[in-house]
């Protein structure tokens, strides 16, 4: 009874499921003519479409010229004339000869004692002078920046300088505003604010927060970010991403926090703003309070929006949402836009019209959603159809944008003067690729090369590898007459090497290099380079390094070829980072409130010594080209301090630690390994390996060297630390907590298995 | 609100009540009806669609002489010049486009019209081959609607590629008259060849009021950024000749110019680059001598000797394309086409699609006034960029040159992707080759953020019946101090976990989850209970690891978060015999695998286990009861491009349980096995995506002669 009543039912449902969805489809069977008459309505193939005629007759094209033509040159000097002002481009405006001779030189007029200058410009003019590419001489100069403050034009601001006009038409440099940056965080005032900065900048190049798309002259002008005059000189905070979940656990999909203006420009986009508002995932919230004479103006919601507004933290929501909406204030870019970048909370732009910060370099489409004023309605469910692993990706692409480009003035101004360099050498300038992926294009220096695969950071991107060769580079600078025993024996063992491809001794010392004769003969060529002395010479981008592995090495370095082999199959794993054998660990010292750095053996590591270690030879040019002059003297003064800074910019390149691989064992009276960082390595001095006892259970860090000249060195190192520090506005060294060793290392199973016996032999 | 987005469950697999044996039978059969009238439906569905396709009975034929003729007075009006001022927040109306799932823009094409002046003079030639082309294209694309109430863009089908071939005035005249013109807002017009004689405007003549223009010759004077769309000139030689794709690297001359009508300034400059570098520099021209039916278009000479064209760009590394008349030139397409890289020398050119394309990737930008210095600029270029940019330059033409079609899409893309921008195809989808795209990872965690240790690990233990041996582990790991949570996943429908009162007592939260199946993959699955980014996967067996042993692997997976941090290693060989690939799990110098019987990873994996796993594999896996590990160790190469980090040197899991029935043959079909799955996923995975390395982790003084209390991992475990 049961089961006959489940198999009727069961026959109605079956039939009537076919029906159901296959009805439809026999319906449309039956009515042909409607199909038909729908799709005539697409375009029509023509019978006749193969004998219609091409849109230009290929003579037309392939000769598209014209002899009666003005000749390019006139035609080039046509446009100077008219192609002015606010039709500037850098082909008709910019002086492109000033830069010829010198490079890219920049000058910054002297600092008047009357002159006020804001605090914000003041760290604009500072970045500049820190940068590489500051003269004091305005001869050599390619581009020019005002010492007058231009940040903020609002004529009703304290800050606004007058008569600027008047003041720029007599500097004999001026010369029309040719080859001049101008630098505006607010341009217009109430009720309009308008792109009118209250002077003529004629021919100089404008970089202005909030730029509107209309006034902005495209490849000239520069779209900057608005910024507090707190925001960090140098260095800066870091981005408050720690964990990257997926989907993203935040309490909010959605936020806004901010004042609404009742009545004028930019109001409309606020005060729509709470129909979003859903008081669970999505948080819109506005307050009327705004200026003296609010209440004039206020609306039926005011009150009620008022208390609302109360009940939630701003920075709480910025913490705690996914996404952030931006708005345009009265000006199109806010501060809000960089509080969200920094805070990993995507910015959702509402602000038509903004030419994004940049956005000549930078691809905002990765890290923001750029929303439509008028579309406000749709944005909630736009965002929330984004897939968890593109919001995973955005979040991290805010993180990358922020550190690389705007956690600093610093990083700013020479974000800026990066995207002006690169037009003036076009075939040398960084692709949209360079700019947008890590480390970012402040770090990527189109000088050393504009092919991808020559940098450390691009081969997962490009499906590439490194080479599978190495150069040997030994820093050689002892006095001796003839080659000592350590060197011969350290040429040995690195031609030994399977993937050496040649050896480079770069010979310091005063007196010439020995004859070739007395040099070992090696199975790879061996080149010697003569150095100046300075220290910081082994860094050096020397031509002869074509390989994309450095095996840097000291002349006292005692290394086996299978520590040299074993090392590099590791660096080709980890080709951005240093691998080598001898580290220290930095530390921050509460009580002096100061870093410092030991050479105890310790648990963890974050420098690896360049006397043994491989790294890109990429870094060789970053380490010339990218630091500034000043921070290369900082090394050669101070004693083992280029190798701390080179440990440093690698660190702040990458944002991870270096690596430690297997060393091997040795006699404790030939090691000079185990020096401290306190002692630094006194170069120069034979003897120093034998002053500083190598012991394992070395005296804390605190307690100083007892040779004099071992504790001066000591706090040089530490100066250097606390002076790198100070420059890069924050420690960038990164600690470890592991070594890398072959898999069957020290392992119980017998050495004829083991690929690198030799490294666990005395 | 529907999204196009797939929707997951965070729940996790719920819980089913077990059926009863007699219903069984019911439900087997009400399933395979149900089955049954869904094919039936599907047959249903894509049967009347063969049909339709096969002959295409749906389309009107007719010719296009046939069209409506459309009488323009003399007085009708004409729309306002272009205003350069436009943008898409300015003159474009987004209330048509509206928000729908697919992101899509819907596109209506005018029907074709033939436009006469009050004389009865045509107004311009009905339509160009290139044109009919390209509408055609847009008629069968996704983006098509024959709704025009519906459409958020609209495409006249008059004709303005050639500005020489129409007659301005009655043109715009001919626009303003379109149903929907409306001050041409959000009309959409094509134009290749703008300007004319003397001064050649680089942007189409005829006034179009808001339209917005696919142009191929902007300056950055008349290219209105984010509104315009800069197209190239189409060159009928790309469906006309065959060049066959040449492999890379330098070619028989460095640098060729092929250009027919160059200034007599610019020409001269280049035969004095010519007369510098010898033979490696080919300057040819027009051939003067040509016998009769010769096209002279398809030949180029130097001094006597005549070369074929464009075959001639393939002889060469770099090929000039300077400007003419116009900006814009269709010796750009056949350059790229022979793959050849283009030398542009156009000041204020606006190349095209810039918009999202990456020239200098695939080509050189000179200003035009450091053409001498031409020669060495090119020489600085490295070898191995040259390559990179010939495959560049060859793949914009494949994919944004070839046809009418290419250029077509590639430009309502860009329309589209303004509109829905959250949407937008990635600067990688534009510029990649597919070799780029293929060979190359995206890594998801790309952000080097070391997770800070306070936020520790979540144990993750997959268990059925071994209680014992369960509550062994929890204690074990319990012990490590970064454990912040441990999940037991039990799998056993059959039985009910053990009381709560049982379980030993433990120092963070403990939480059991029942699954309802027994599935392998449950233990990949992203948990909502799983807080912290690192997880440990653990058997309930796995009780030999010592707590430094499993703290220590925390803090290398800290270091390496976006990648497997695991215990014994594995390696797979290519077995040059069999010819495929081969599992070994013996004394190796290498791994390429780690166990997940314990491992660290990042709960992301977990996700992509789950709902992005390719092919067929989670099924498979979970119907073979193995493997599960290895296709995780894929997973995790494949989306990473890195290789695993094998911590200590442990190299076996050994159970005291397993001793027992551990024998030589059960060993060997184990082999066999894990052999098959290793085959099987590199077949699913099309490549095989594991990294081989020679290096383990150990903490910094491992065996080093150091009191062992001063280390932090003293018990780092053995073999």
């Amino acid at each position: 009874m049961q089961t006959r009543k489940k198999y009727i039912f069961l026959t109605f449902l079956a039939s009537w499921l076919l029906l159901f969805f296959g009805g439809d489809q026999l319906r449309r069977f039956a009515f042909f003519p409607g199909r038909k008459a729908e799709a005539q309505r697409n375009w029509p193939r023509w019978t006749d479409r193969s004998l219609l005629k091409s849109f230009a007759d290929p003579e037309e094209l392939q000769s598209d010229g014209d002899p009666s033509l003005p000749s390019p040159r006139e035609r080039r000097a046509a446009w100077l004339s008219v192609y002015k002002n606010s039709r500037c481009r850098m082909e008709t405006c910019f002086d492109f000869s000033r830069c010829e001779k010198n490079g890219f030189k920049v000058f910054t007029y002297p600092r008047e004692r009357d002159q006020p200058l804001s605090e914000s410009y003041g760290k604009i003019l500072t970045s500049i002078e820190r940068s590489r590419y500051y003269t004091p001489n305005p001869e050599e100069a390619c581009l020019f920046i005002l010492s007058i403050d231009t940040l903020d034009r609002d004529h009703l601001s304290g800050q606004y300088v007058r008569n600027v006009d008047e003041k720029i038409h007599n500097f004999p440099l001026w010369n029309g505003g040719r080859n001049h940056l101008i630098f505006n965080l607010y341009s217009g005032t109430w009720p309009n604010y308008t792109e009118d900065l209250g002077f003529d900048i004629g021919q100089a190049i404008l970089a202005k927060a909030s730029f509107y798309t209309e006034s902005f002259r495209p490849g000239f002008d520069i779209s900057i970010p608005l910024f507090s005059k707190d925001h960090p000189q140098r260095g800066g905070e870091k981005g408050w991403l720690y964990q990257d979940s997926i989907p993203p656990k935040k309490k909010y999909l959605l936020v806004f926090k901010g004042k609404r203006y009742l009545t004028g420009i930019g109001s409309g986009t606020r005060n729509a703003l709470h129909h979003i508002h859903n008081g669970k995932d999505i948080v819109s919230l506005t307050t009327c309070k705004h200026g003296k004479d609010w209440e004039k103006h206020k609306d039926t919601r005011c009150d009620k929006d008022n208390v609302d507004y109360e009940k939630f933290d701003y920075q709480e929501l910025l913490h705690n949402s996914t996404f952030c909406i931006v708005p345009r204030g009265r000006r199109l870019g806010s501060f809000r836009f960089l509080e969200a970048l920094q805070a990993a909370c995507i910015p959702v732009l509402l602000s038509d019209g903004w030419e994004l910060p940049f956005a000549e370099a930078i691809d905002w489409g990765k890290a923001a959603v750029v929303g439509n004023e008028k579309l406000l309605l749709q944005i909630p469910s736009a965002v929330r159809c984004i897939h968890p692993e593109r919001v995973l990706a955005f979040q991290q692409q805010t993180q990358f944008l922020w550190d690389a480009y705007f956690s600093s003035v610093d990083k700013i101004v020479h974000t800026t003067l990066e995207i002006i360099k690169d037009r003036l050498r076009p075939h040398r300038s960084r692709s949209r690729f360079l700019w947008n992926a890590l480390p970012g294009g402040l770090l990527a220096l189109p000088d050393f090369s504009t092919h991808l695969g020559d940098f450390p950071f691009y081969y997962l991107q490009l499906g590439s590898s490194p080479s599978e060769k190495f150069t040997a580079f030994i820093r050689a600078s002892s006095p001796a007459d003839s080659l000592s025993q350590p060197i011969l024996r350290l040429i040995q063992a690195v031609s030994g090497s399977q993937y050496c491809a040649q050896i480079l001794v770069l010979w310091s010392s005063e007196k010439p290099p020995p004859p070739r004769g007395k040099w070992p003969r090696t199975t790879v060529p061996l080149t010697i380079i003569q150095g100046s002395g300075k220290l910081s010479d082994r860094f050096f981008p020397y031509v002869a390094i074509q390989t994309d592995a450095v095996l840097s090495l000291d002349e006292h370095t005692s290394l086996s070829t299978s520590e040299v082999d074993f090392a590099f199959v590791v660096w080709r794993s980890f080709p951005e980072r240093i691998v080598g054998f001898l580290t220290r660990s930095h530390f921050w010292d509460p009580e002096q409130r100061r870093w410092g750095c030991t050479s105890r053996w310790t648990n963890e590591l974050s420098i690896v010594l360049t006397a043994a270690a491989f790294y890109h030879r990429y870094y060789h040019s970053l380490f010339t080209e990218y630091l500034p002059v000043g921070l290369r003297e900082l090394a050669d003064g101070l004693a083992a301090c280029e190798d701390i800074l080179m440990n440093v910019l690698v660190a702040a390149v990458t944002k991870l630690p270096p690596i430690k691989v297997t060393q091997r064992k040795q006699q404790k009276d030939t090691v000079p390994q185990q020096v401290g960082c306190e002692g630094g390595r006194g170069r120069g001095d034979p003897s120093w390996a034998a002053k500083q006892s190598p012991s394992p259970l070395h005296s804390p860090p605190k307690v100083k060297g007892t040779a004099g000249a071992g504790s001066r060195r000591f706090s040089q190192r530490h100066d250097c630390l606390n002076q790198l520090a100070a420059w890069f506005g924050s420690m960038p060294l990164v600690s470890s907590q592991l070594r890398l060793d072959p898999v069957l290392f020290k392992d119980q199973v017998s050495v004829l298995r083991k690929k690198y016996p030799r490294l666990e032999k005395l | 609100i529907m999204c196009a987005s797939a929707k997951y469950n965070t729940r996790g697999p719920a819980l089913i009540p077990r059926m009863k044996t007699k219903h069984r039978i019911y439900y087997i059969t009400l399933f395979s009806i149900v089955l049954l009238g869904l094919i039936a439906t599907g047959m249903f569905q894509f049967w009347p669609h063969s049909i339709e396709s096969s002959s295409d009975w749906t389309v009107e034929k007719r010719s296009v002489h046939d069209v409506p003729v459309v009488k323009l007075p003399a007085d009708s009006p004409i729309p306002e010049r272009g205003d350069l001022s436009c943008r898409m927040h300015t003159c474009f109306d987004v209330y048509r486009c509206g928000f729908n799932p697919k992101n899509k823009i819907k596109v209506y094409i005018y029907s074709l019209k033939k436009y006469m002046d009050e004389y009865g003079t045509s107004v311009s030639n009905t339509i160009s081959k290139e044109y009919n082309e390209l509408l055609t294209a847009i008629s069968d694309s996704e983006f098509y609607t024959d709704d025009v109430n519906r459409a958020c863009l609209f495409v006249p089908s008059i004709d303005v590629l050639n500005q020489n071939a129409l007659r301005i005035k009655e043109t715009a005249q001919a626009l303003a008259q379109l149903s929907r013109w409306d001050r041409g807002t959000n009309h959409l017009l094509f134009n290749m060849l703008p300007g004319g004689p003397p001064d050649y405007n680089t942007a189409l003549d005829v006034p179009r009021d808001r339209a917005l223009l696919a142009g191929g010759g902007f300056s950055t004077w008349t290219y209105r950024q984010g509104y315009d769309v800069s197209i190239p000139v189409y060159s009928p030689l790309s469906g006309e000749v065959d060049l066959p794709e040449r492999g890379l690297g330098p070619r028989r001359y460095f640098l060729l110019s092929s250009q027919m009508a160059l200034h007599p300034e610019y020409r001269s400059e280049l035969e004095a680059l010519q007369a510098e570098n010898g033979e490696s520099v080919l300057i040819l021209d027009k051939c003067t001598n040509l016998s009769d039916g010769v096209p002279a278009v398809r030949k180029r000479c130097h001094k006597n000797q005549v070369f074929d064209y464009p075959q001639v760009l393939q002889e060469s590394t770099f090929c000039v394309v300077l400007r003419g008349a116009r900006l814009g030139q269709a010796v750009l397409s056949d350059v790229l086409q022979a793959g050849c890289i283009p030398v542009i020398i156009a000041d204020s050119y606006i190349l095209p699609f810039s918009e999202v394309l990456d020239w200098k990737r695939a080509s050189v930008v000179i200003p035009e006034e450091k053409m001498p210095e031409m020669y060495s600029i090119l020489q600085s270029v490295p070898q191995r960029q040259i390559e990179e940019m010939q495959r560049q330059a060859r793949w914009f033409w494949e994919a944004y040159f070839r046809s009418m079609k290419a250029i077509a899409l590639a430009t309502l893309q860009i329309i589209n992707d303004r509109i829905y921008p959250y949407a937008a195809i990635s600067y990688e989808e534009w510029n990649d080759p597919p070799a780029v795209k293929w060979s190359s990872v995206s890594n998801p965690l790309f952000l080097p953020l070391i997770p800070p240790q306070s936020q520790g690990f979540t144990a993750i233990v997959l268990t059925y019946d071994r209680v014992e041996s369960l509550f062994r582990v929890i204690t074990e790991v319990s012990k490590v101090p970064s454990l912040s949570k441990l999940l037991v996943v039990w799998n056993n429908q059959n039985k009910n976990p053990p009381e709560d009162s049982l379980w030993p007592k433990i120092r963070v939260p403990l939480k059991v989850v029942r699954t309802a199946e027994n599935k392998l993959s449950n233990r990949f699955f992203p948990y909502d209970e799983i807080e912290t980014e690192a997880v440990l996967a653990i058997d309930d067996d796995i009780i030999m690891l010592t707590s430094d042993e499993l703290q220590f692997g925390y803090e290398v997976w800290r270091e390496f978060p976006d990648r497997l941090v695991g215990y014994p290693g594995r390696l797979h060989l290519w077995d040059h015999e069999m010819n495929k690939w081969k599992y070994e799990s013996e004394w190796t110098n290498e791994v390429s695998m780690v166990l997940t019987g314990a491992a660290f990873y990042h709960k992301y994996f977990n996700y992509l286990y789950t709902y992005k796993m390719p092919g067929d594999i989670k099924n498979w896996v979970d119907a073979h009861m193995n493997c599960e590990d290895i296709a995780m160790n894929f997973l995790v190469a494949n989306v990473t491009g890195k290789s695993v980090i094998k911590v200590t040197p442990r190299k076996k899991f050994k159970c005291p349980e397993c001793t027992a029935i551990d024998g030589l043959s059960l060993d060997q079909t184990h082999m066999v096995e894990r052999s098959e799955c290793i085959n099987k996923f590199a077949s699913v995975f099309g490549t095989m995506p594991l990294k081989v390395v020679e290096h383990r982790a150990d903490p910094v003084l491992y065996k080093d002669d150091f009191p062992e209390k001063l280390k932090s991992f003293p018990n780092i475990g053995s073999l």
